[in-house]
């Protein structure tokens, strides 16, 4: 693996599948009493948030801190940052504070990459969501509920909504998973094509042309315009975010009309295949993108990710500064009761 | 200093035979084969190539207002070097040179520097608002004589004030050099859109936005019999459409910067705004498009869109960026690289693109002349088998952002004349 990531194109099959079964054996740690290990213990990651995403920050806090790192959270909103401080005077500080990896969440497209090859820092740099760009760390939480659900059975097929099961070692080979809503400002829908694509998924994009970037002819999916010709054959269903405001820019002509021709709702939901599974990275707009009983259905997987979200971030820091151990070394429970009663 | 005479020794005029040319009292006083070098001091030029000196229709020398970023003097320094001895200085300066006050004090301080003759541009329309049109006419009257008038940085949209101001400065043979920028089109626009752009997530700056007001332009300067001269002009569609127009006897001409003839948006992905400009990088299939056209003639000439900033503005995230690159000092190099070794140009092209056409354009006397007996001695002689990686810290701009730092590039400025007198020798400021 690289030292940084900060795109989900950065990642080879290997690298992927050695991230997700790293978060498998992580996500068996958060089911032991002490959900802590020792191995990031004097290791400093600050998470950097220059947007506000209270979800995705706690979300890293909660797995350096199972990793035992030292958690400096870094706000822009009321620091020296928002009164003009640049990125660069930003990543000398942190520099000087001795950070190991900066989690950074920024509004502009391209600040993790900046931050990463600009030389201001040492550290290993992971991307928390810049702009419109992308959001490694979402599409492999995405990855792995995904094949928990589709890859997780005994025999590598779809689990039926019997509890997730467990994919460790398989890709997603064949699986087909459609992602819907506003593709073209979506950093989710980019690291979801990069990432599944490599794990061998094919990839449906739905949206009003309105909402599609140019040049998507060249990305490695389909794309439609019409969400309920692919649902039959959707093993997934992604529905992404979309904000209100953009009718405003006459993305699209009332809320109205774009949830009834690309929002999920039950009907839409029944002509999916049994196994299928819905997927949301939220927040959620409840009856805009997707309808309530559609979100609390068994099929959701949408509070699932949430808490796959810290494996996967465990196993992302774990690998880019814990070194390329393999999951299997990972010290045993007691080993962690002892480190956590010495700390 | 250079003494009152110089004899150019063996240069190639023009990439023609080689000459010597002996300069006196500010003009050229002969051509010709062993010219007496006898109280001249002597600069060997044999292998290079002598050309009129260089004329910008398009610098941004910032000042008043930006001489964190560069002043005349320090820009005209850069000119020289780059082999300039005229440079149209823009408008877009704090306060706009929107009126004849300002117009004479960049026009003085050009004058005062020495190193290069400024040109200043006027802006068309007050504060560069695009809403009322400035006082064209007393800067035409002015000590500073503008020609050109432009709201460069920002696209005159409204057709209305378009049309005006193309009229209008009919009365005293100027021209509106037009930015085109569709402005609704390009809202927070990052880059060329295109599939690049889509991928990296910037939002996008699409063609379409140059090349409709382009066409509407040249379709307004036809109606009311005016000239109009297209800034910047980027596309392969600007292109067609200047081609067009040409094609039907309407006064249309048009500039390329160096950095569109040699640089694509796929530079974008490094996120590194020294690849930020406005217009932005295009594809590979523009680029070919822009060579042919400036080969053919359908693109009249080469303009910098010279754009210091100080470095706080480019060490930043892209989106933050300012958008700009310098590029006096490397034009020259840039186009024999894309247009000379290429075959497209030869050198006395490269005069006529680089010289002659914008000072006809921008109505210098002066510049833009052949170099033959009696007329002004601006002259500028390259070393074009010269290599050499662009450094940034040895630019006489008070700026360095370059996008071609480290890149090898042919060709350099040995020297430089105004009016007779060397502003460079050996490649060297005077
Ligand atoms: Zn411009």
């Amino acid at each position: 693996m690289k030292r940084h990531l900060i795109s989900a194109a950065d990642l080879t099959r290997d690298d992927a599948i050695l991230i997700l079964d790293t978060a498998e054996e992580m996500a068996r740690v958060a089911d032991r009493p002490i959900k802590k290990l020792p191995t990031l213990r004097g290791r400093t990651v600050v998470n950097l948030f220059f947007e506000d995403s209270t979800r995705t920050r706690i979300s890293f806090e909660a797995a350096a801190k199972r990793l035992s790192a030292d958690v400096i959270n870094f706000s822009a909103k009321g620091s020296s940052v928002s009164k003009g401080e640049s990125l660069k005077d930003t990543a000398l500080t942190l520099e000087a504070m001795g950070a190991d990896a900066v989690v950074i969440r920024h509004h502009a497209s391209g600040a993790p990459h900046r931050l990463a090859n600009s030389g201001w820092i040492g550290g290993s740099v992971v991307n928390a969501g810049d702009g419109t760009h992308e959001h490694p760390t979402q599409a492999l939480l995405d990855a792995f509920t995904m094949r928990r659900h589709l890859a997780g059975a005994a025999d590598g097929g779809p689990v039926h909504h019997r509890g997730p099961g467990d994919g460790t070692g398989r890709d997603l080979e064949g699986r087909r998973v459609t992602i819907v809503g506003d593709v073209l400002h979506s950093r989710v829908a980019r690291s979801n094509v990069h990432l599944l694509g490599t794990l061998g998924a094919h990839v449906t994009l739905v949206a009003p042309p309105t909402l599609l970037p140019i040049g998507i002819e060249n990305w490695p999916c389909e794309v439609s315009y019409d969400l309920d010709a692919v649902l039959a054959k959707s093993d997934a269903v992604m529905m992404l975010r979309v904000q209100r405001e953009r009718m405003n820019a006459a993305f699209f002509p009332t809320e109205r009309e774009y949830s009834r021709r690309y929002g999920l709702d039950a009907a839409r939901m029944a002509a999916l295949p049994e196994h299928a599974i819905v997927m949301h990275p939220g927040p959620m707009n409840r009856g805009m993108e997707i309808a309530a009983e559609v979100a609390d259905s068994v099929r959701s997987t949408i509070v699932e990710q949430v808490s796959n979200g810290v494996s996967v971030r465990m196993a992302v820091m774990y690998l880019l500064l814990g070194g390329a151990a393999p999951p299997a070394e990972l010290p045993a429970a007691a080993t962690a009761r002892t480190e956590e009663k010495n700390s | 200093m250079s003494t009152d005479k110089t004899l150019i020794r063996g240069a190639k005029v023009l990439g023609g035979d080689q000459q010597d040319v002996l300069i006196e009292n500010g003009t050229v006083a002969a051509v010709g084969t062993g010219l007496d070098p006898e109280g001249a001091t002597v600069v060997e030029a044999a292998g290079q190539v002598l050309l009129p000196g260089l004329v910008d229709l398009h610098t941004h020398l910032r000042e008043p207002g930006r001489e964190d970023s560069e002043t005349v003097l320090t820009g005209t320094r850069a000119a020289a070097v780059g082999g300039f001895t005229a440079v149209h200085a823009m408008a877009n300066t704090f306060p706009v040179a929107d009126t004849a006050g300002v117009v004479e004090q960049v026009w003085r301080l050009g004058k005062e520097s020495g190193y290069c003759d400024v040109q200043p541009v006027g802006a068309v329309t007050v504060g560069l608002e695009g809403k009322q049109l400035a006082e064209l006419g007393a800067m035409a009257d002015s000590a500073a004589g503008v020609r050109v008038f432009s709201d460069d940085g920002k696209c005159v949209d409204d057709a209305v004030i378009m049309r005006r101001a193309l009229e209008y400065v009919k009365a005293f043979d100027g021209v509106v050099a037009q930015h085109a920028q569709e402005p609704r089109l390009t809202e927070g626009a990052q880059m060329n859109e295109g599939p690049v752009s889509g991928e990296l997530g910037l939002r996008g700056w699409p063609a379409v936005a140059e090349e409709s007001i382009i066409a509407r332009d040249v379709l307004l300067a036809a109606h009311v019999g005016s000239r109009v001269h297209i800034c910047h002009l980027s596309t392969a569609g600007s292109v067609e459409i200047v081609r067009w127009a040409k094609s039907k006897g309407w006064n249309v001409t048009a500039e390329v910067t160096p950095h569109h003839l040699l640089l694509t948006d796929e530079l974008v992905r490094s996120y590194d705004p020294v690849y930020k400009v406005n217009p932005p990088l295009r594809t590979e299939a523009d680029v070919r498009a822009l060579r042919e056209a400036l080969a053919d003639g359908t693109i009249d000439c080469v303009a910098t869109d010279h754009a210091p900033h100080p470095s706080e503005d480019k060490d930043c995230e892209w989106a933050v960026a300012a958008m700009g690159m310098v590029g006096l000092e490397t034009a020259l190099s840039v186009v024999q690289h894309t247009m000379v070794d290429t075959g497209l140009l030869d050198w006395a092209a490269v005069a006529d693109r680089m010289s002659f056409r914008p000072a006809l354009i921008g109505r210098l006397s002066g510049h833009g002349r052949p170099v033959s007996t009696g007329e002004p001695a601006n002259l500028t002689l390259v070393d074009p088998d010269y290599r050499g990686a662009v450094d940034p810290a040895g630019f006489a701009s008070r700026s360095r952002n370059t996008p071609y730092a480290g890149l090898e590039l042919p060709g350099r400025v040995t020297a430089t004349f105004l009016r007779g007198k060397a502003t460079v020798l050996d490649g060297k400021l005077v």
